[in-house]
């Protein structure tokens, strides 16, 4: 199982290593980041695998959020099946 | 993998085009509940609903959760309360009020449909009972939805149950005017009532249904009148092609839903319904998917044509995405609940007798209207009267919601809050119906229900 991982804010040092550090923390595989930084304005997609996941999927989309408040950055984690559906048939 | 375009196209829809889950609801029956003894009944009520829908409110909070998409309600529809009161009184029928009121508050959701009776040929001594309690019950209630079927194609309409019902609506604005009649916004009445509804306030849960029931309603308006106002200078068939593409993604998920609230809960899918479901809230408007369309605003002439258009476009593309499509499935013109149609009335573009052509080509019919509180009660059948014909004919569920706001006159402006959102004092044509509403008996089914 995938999930897509969004990360919207003002540019900074360290972004990328945040996040993928808090995914290590909780068993999350990244498999792919398309990044891009327009202006002062950071944004990034990431595919991850929440196979091994080691707490709820629920909890780690709070975790994420929560990281993101912290860091005056938007994130949010959706479960692949939300995307598959809408534009798969 | 997956497309950047295709995964901000979805994120895009959640956050700026207020996409979201309207309902899920949880159909109950509660026809083992029934005993010759009020307080077992009460009690056995209390007892299924809050152990059948324990979760419901939980499993939906994981579910958005997990897909990052809101759903706005979770709530529970029941069998029609008059099929299970049987021989009781009306003050039992009361008591059953207050007990779902009780049951819903418990398993925390906003409103429980199926305070409801099934009238559309002739009532039964239960279904009298039911109906003279309604006031007394939304009165004394906060979360009981109530609804009385009083017509059906096959049945014709049965004319003393619309001449009953604007008096019962008159009654239940009375016993609410001191939260501006609040109780008629808890009152439907329908032609073609549908078993498998998911919207309040019509929901109940059919005869024909089984134990319990997922149904799902999406919600989308924003998402369409986004995608036709980025589509540019398309042609009408263009216009329809794009509105059935946003129609098939906004089912998918609620389908996506729909099967994950069913497993978790471990209760059967068994529908989606294809509404567009305004709010109040701005951006999720059906009238400005009108006005996207090319309407200064929304009543001018060529809004019945664009919502029969859009109507069917909706139907066309959310019917391939689900499984199971059902319910009312067609677009909601409430006018308190959506801003649009709110300003439409306000600069006097926006009419009743337009609303009513409106609902001959779009599902739910004269819904959240607040009309003058001095209005006859023959007219408000009379109005009830005028939607149930049209369903009858057309083969269709028609509906009627009007708030006969006490104490208010047309220009004034009525306050629900929340989701029932706020209107204008609309006026009605005040000649007299009262001879032909006072005639009773029954409206003959029209000749096309004779097909075996």
């Amino acid at each position: 199982m995938k999930a897509v991982i969004t990360v919207t804010g003002k540019d900074n040092v360290g972004i990328i290593a945040k996040v993928s550090n808090e995914c290590a923390k909780f068993g999350v595989n990244i498999l792919d980041i398309s990044q891009s930084v327009l202006k002062e304005y950071f944004a990034m997609i990431m595919i991850v695998e929440i196979n091994d996941l080691n707490i709820d999927f629920g909890k780690f989309v709070d975790e994420m959020t929560e990281l993101g408040k912290q860091n005056n950055l938007q994130i949010h984690t959706m479960h692949e099946d939300i995307f598959n559906s809408m534009h798969k048939i | 993998m997956f497309n950047t375009n295709d995964i901000l196209e979805t994120i895009n829809m959640i956050r700026e085009d207020a996409l979201d889950i309207r309902t899920i609801t949880m159909g109950i029956s509660l026809l083992d509940c029934v005993s010759d003894d009020p307080g077992r009944l009460c009690a056995n009520i209390y007892e299924k609903i809050t152990t059948k829908a324990a979760k419901l409110v939980e499993v939906g909070n994981n579910i958005e959760k997990k897909y990052g998409i809101p759903i706005i309600n979770k709530r529970v529809a029941v069998t029609p309360i008059s099929l299970i009161g049987g021989r009781h009184d009306r003050e039992t029928f009361i008591r059953i009020a207050e007990m779902l009121d009780a049951a819903a508050k418990k398993i925390g959701i906003n409103f429980i449909g199926g305070f409801s009776a099934l009238v559309h040929k002739d009532f039964t001594n239960a279904d009298r009972t039911l109906i003279s309690a309604i006031p007394e019950a939304l009165a004394k209630t906060e979360r009981v939805c109530s609804s009385v079927n009083l017509a059906t194609t096959k049945a014709g309409i049965n004319m003393d149950a619309v001449k009953l019902m604007g008096e019962i609506i008159k009654k239940t604005a009375e016993l609410t005017a001191d939260r501006n009649s609040i109780g008629c916004a808890k009152l439907v009445v329908f032609a073609n009532a549908p078993e498998d509804n998911p919207f309040m306030a019509g929901a109940f849960h059919g005869v024909g249904e089984g134990e319990a029931v997922i149904n799902v309603g999406v919600s989308g308006p924003g998402v369409v009148r986004h995608a036709i106002e980025r589509a540019g200078n398309l042609d009408m068939s263009g216009i329809a092609e794009v509105i059935k593409k946003t129609a098939f993604k906004i089912t998918r998920v609620g389908q996506l839903v729909a099967r994950e609230a069913s497993e978790q809960l471990g209760v059967p899918f068994g529908i989606v319904d294809l509404s567009l479901a305004p709010t109040p809230e701005i951006g999720d408007s059906v009238a400005h998917i009108l006005e996207a369309i090319g309407l200064e605003s929304c009543g001018a002439h060529g809004t019945t044509a664009a919502l029969a258009m859009l109507n069917d476009a909706v139907k066309k593309g959310g019917v391939m995405a689900s499984s199971h499509v059902g319910g009312l499935s067609g677009s909601f013109i409430p006018v308190s609940e959506d801003s649009g149609m709110i300003d439409a009335v306000n600069c006097g573009s926006l009419t009743l007798e337009k609303l009513e052509a409106m609902t001959c080509v779009c599902s739910v019919g004269l819904d959240m209207i607040v009309i003058p509180g001095d209005t006859d009660n023959a007219i408000i059948s009379a109005i009830i009267a005028d939607e149930a014909a049209i369903g009858m004919v057309n083969n269709k569920t028609t509906a009627v919601r009007l708030i006969p706001a006490i104490g208010k006159e047309v220009g004034d402006y009525v306050e629900f809050g929340g989701l029932l959102g706020a209107a204008p004092v609309m006026s009605v044509n005040k000649f007299s119906p009262a001879k032909m509403i006072s005639r009773g008996g029954r409206l003959p089914s029209p000749i096309h229900s004779l097909r075996n």
